[in-house]
């Protein structure tokens, strides 16, 4: 499975080692709770507003170099917004991943 | 420049600023986490360039575009690139940036700002529009794809939050879009907005009962307002 990567953030961050770590400290703050409202109104059928976190959710996927995970967002929030759960499993994988990334950096 | 951010996640305001930090031109005043805290701003204040993201919750980057009497240039930051067409309709807008932004894109993208420095700006309602049509042809932008979709094979548009669903006769589609934009791009003569959601091709109605048309599989609600004009429209015996 493709693997997250800082790619993105070591360009933008040259050697500002402290920009780095805040930005990677903002996302870890901000990745959970966007994963949290889109678990939330996914098990409440509300799949127009999930739609609009996996929107939100894309922005984080593709600072962490899944360019692939980032296609898969785009599928599915188009899947959510004709009312389909086609590729759940495979976002959820990607938000997984994500997740146990963020532990370990 | 002075300019502000506008955008609901901290991530993205705080990636806009660093960029913002490696071009000397730029001086960035505040950051905003919604456009309604910015629009008090602007009542005070005046800036050169906003950055602004177009998907945010209640009030859309477009809606607050739309709020601004004189407005500056704008930069639009997106995860979105099916709002390209829509963005070019705004003569204040200066570029479209699709996130992940890199620091050679935002370059440019105020390249083309400090270009555009010195001259007015205007919105929608004054500013020369990009046609999306051509001919019997309309383009709409689907995963960075600009799809062409034959006007009169169109039987029904659909809104649907802030998308439309554009039904064809092979085909549907879902575009990021408002119904009022489409309804412009769409001939009169074809097409009716029967409801404050619904729009038309008055060629594909199958029958008319009571407030609802049946067209193809789909039945249609009729607003009471709307209901005039249809009839008006229909080659009645």
């Amino acid at each position: 499975m493709e693997q997250p990567n800082q790619t993105y953030i070591n360009s933008l961050s040259g050697d500002d080692k402290a920009f780095k770590q805040k930005l990677i400290d903002v996302i870890k703050k901000e990745f959970p709770e966007e994963k949290q409202v889109y678990f939330d109104n996914y098990h409440a059928k509300n799949y127009k507003l999930a739609a609009d976190n996996v929107h939100k959710l894309k922005h984080k996927i593709s600072i962490l170099g899944l360019e692939k995970g980032y296609e898969v967002a785009v599928a599915y929030e188009n899947n959510l917004l004709e009312g389909s759960a086609n590729q759940k499993d495979l976002f959820e994988a990607i938000l997984t991943n994500i997740t146990k990334y963020l532990e370990e950096i | 420049m002075n300019c502000i951010v506008i955008d609901d996640e901290a991530t993205a305001r705080m990636i806009i600023s660093q960029l913002c930090s490696h071009v000397p031109s730029l001086n960035v005043l505040e950051e905003f986490p919604n456009a309604m805290q910015a629009i008090k701003y602007l009542n005070q204040k005046e800036v050169d360039l906003i950055f602004l993201d177009i998907h945010m919750p209640d009030f859309t980057g477009f809606d607050f575009i739309e709020t601004l009497k004189n407005p500056p240039k704008i930069i639009l930051t997106t995860s979105d690139p099916n709002f390209a067409i829509q963005a070019f309709e705004y003569d204040c807008i200066v570029d479209y940036l699709v996130k992940p932004i890199t620091l050679e894109r935002f370059q440019k993208a105020i390249d083309k700002a400090e270009s555009k420095q010195n001259k007015p700006a205007t919105t929608a309602s004054n500013a020369e529009k990009v046609e999306s049509t051509s001919g019997n042809d309309l383009y709409v932008n689907i995963d960075r794809r600009l799809i062409k979709i034959d006007i009169p094979s169109i039987y029904l548009v659909e809104a649907k939050g802030d998308y439309i669903q554009v039904k064809t006769e092979d085909k549907n589609y879902t575009v990021h879009s408002t119904l009022k934009k489409i309804e412009d791009k769409l001939p009169d003569s074809l097409f009716l907005k029967v409801h404050r959601s619904y729009i038309i091709n008055i060629q594909k109605i199958i029958d008319i009962e009571d407030n609802s048309v049946l067209i193809k599989k789909d039945v249609i609600p009729v607003s009471r307002s709307n209901r005039p004009e249809l009839m008006k429209r229909l080659n009645l015996l």
